[in-house]
């Protein structure tokens, strides 16, 4: 059992020719452009936090783990007040790639799924798109961990 | 022996009542003024996006019955359907009239096919009086098939928006009206696309095989009709229907063809990409700005094809194709209309 694979036939073959002759594509250079100037914007938010959080005498690490908590409660409130996707609709992965992204994909199934309840909706959902993310990349984690504890111990 | 596809109605079961209703967005599109009733708010009154399609429902239903002047135990069926698992603001919207209810799914085509079977049952004269309806909310369609609303994501330029609407017919005997004249259901056409996010290309080779076995059956031309309006192909799919149909049959639509999807939103204002689709796309539009122009004389015979892209959520997790499907109304004038 597993996921269907068909291959396709001469006929289907031209028709998604015709399909992709007839269907607009993303503005690709606008929309690197964006992603660049609002995925800077949230860096230089970022930088700025990490600066306050030196000159409040924060640790170097402390305010790295610091400011990474301040933007992942801005967006999720971003997203709780319905602007988060707005701007990334404009943004694209300017938003995404950062935590910022990480940040919205949970909260936003948390409160869409609400009305199914506080456990069996808001909570079995809330990482539906976030959720492959934890799975593999605390795998990939555990596996390098794994060899590091191997063979780079002492190195 | 090979089955005729196309069904003459002979009695031409008039529509009697008709009602399209739409949500905020809609309300704001060109066809503001054409709908019967537009909601100022998305949320029409009710807890969850399923309740608030439900009221969408409603509204069009008991619209349609009292322009009808039927009370609701006249009706002998309503052919009911949505985008929503199982139905069900269908079924929960139309529970408390207690008339006879039959749940369709016929993903966006579904308005199409409950007016081909209600004018069917009413000309078999199995019912005195059948009802068609379908509804669709962008919210609750967007949280079955997409992504929650506050997710911050790209829609491709190929998307169409899920229209917040739903639209109701009541049919029935009658001298005069907008009536409907002949019905055709479609068959499944499925040419191997997998991307359902362009539904336009999923379901253009089911219009254009619609379209042209309707056109050959009776012998007719797209001239022959004031307009072949497909339900919501959008604007690639409607390019996409009109090359076929060339390409493969020699028939040219270019000039008839509207598709509701393409009028239901303001193409510069509202940013719907390829424009609308769902259920409620086609059903408020034919039901309100389309019956109107018929009824007024603007237009007559007009071959309303609904469309549909037959997939679930799972089928496209599995890799499965999504496969089109078109029925075919053809609505016109019996009588003296005014």
């Amino acid at each position: 059992m597993g996921k269907s694979k068909k291959i396709k036939s001469e006929a289907e073959i031209q028709y998604d020719k015709k399909v992709k002759e007839v269907s607009p594509t993303s503005p690709l250079l606008t929309d690197c452009v964006k992603a660049f100037l609002f995925g800077g914007a949230v860096c230089v938010v970022g930088e700025v936090f990490y600066t306050l959080y030196s000159y409040l005498g924060v640790s170097e690490k402390n305010c790295a783990t610091g400011v990474s908590i301040t933007l992942i409660v801005i967006a999720a409130a971003l997203t709780g007040i319905g602007v988060f996707d707005k701007i990334a609709k404009h943004a694209g992965a300017g938003t995404v790639v950062p935590i910022t992204g990480f940040a919205n994909s949970v909260a936003a199934p948390a409160i869409e799924f609400a009305t199914e309840g506080h456990i069996t909706g808001t909570a079995v959902k809330m990482f539906s798109i976030a959720g492959p993310v934890i799975v593999y990349g605390s795998a990939a984690a555990s596996l390098y961990g794994l060899i590091y504890y191997c063979f780079c111990r002492g190195v | 022996m090979k089955n005729k596809r196309v069904n003459d109605l002979s009695s031409m079961p008039v529509i009697i009542g008709a009602a399209g209703v739409a949500g905020q967005t809609e309300g704001k599109g060109p066809l503001s003024e054409r709908f019967d009733y537009v909601f100022a708010d998305d949320g029409m009154g009710e807890n969850t996006w399923e309740s608030a399609e439900k009221a969408l429902c409603r509204k069009a239903f008991e619209t349609a019955t009292a322009k009808s002047g039927l009370a609701y135990e006249d009706i002998g069926i309503v052919f009911g359907g949505d985008l929503v698992n199982q139905c069900t603001p269908s079924a929960f919207g139309l529970k408390d009239y207690g008339i006879p209810f039959a749940g369709l799914f016929g993903a966006c085509s579904t308005f199409a096919l409950g007016l081909a079977l209600a004018a069917v049952f009413v000309d078999r004269k199995i019912f005195r009086f059948a009802a068609a309806e379908a509804s669709s909310h962008f919210c609750s369609a967007e949280k079955q098939f997409r992504m929650p609303l506050e997710y911050g994501g790209q829609r491709p330029p190929t998307a169409q928006r899920t229209v917040s609407g739903a639209g109701a017919c009541i049919l029935g005997q009658k001298e005069n009206g907008v009536c409907v004249k002949k019905v055709m259901f479609g068959r499944i056409c499925d040419r191997g696309v997998t991307d359902a996010t362009n539904f336009g290309a999923v379901m253009a080779p089911a219009a254009a095989d619609t379209a042209a076995v309707f056109l050959q059956e009776t012998k007719t031309s797209p001239t022959d009709y004031g307009m072949i309006l497909t339900g919501d192909l959008g604007k690639v799919g409607s390019e996409l229907m009109t090359q076929l149909l060339l390409e493969e049959n020699k028939i040219d639509i270019s000039g008839v063809q509207t598709d509701c999807g393409n009028i239901i939103y303001d193409d510069v204002c509202q940013d719907v990409h390829c424009g609308g689709s769902g259920c409620g796309c086609s059903a408020s539009v034919v039901a309100s700005h389309i019956y109107r122009k018929i009824a007024d004389g603007e237009t007559d015979n007009v071959l309303f094809i609904g469309t549909g892209a037959l997939m679930s959520p799972l089928s496209s997790l599995q890799g499965d194709t999504v496969p089109g499907i078109a029925h075919a109304v053809l609505i016109g004038r019996k009588g003296n209309c005014v």
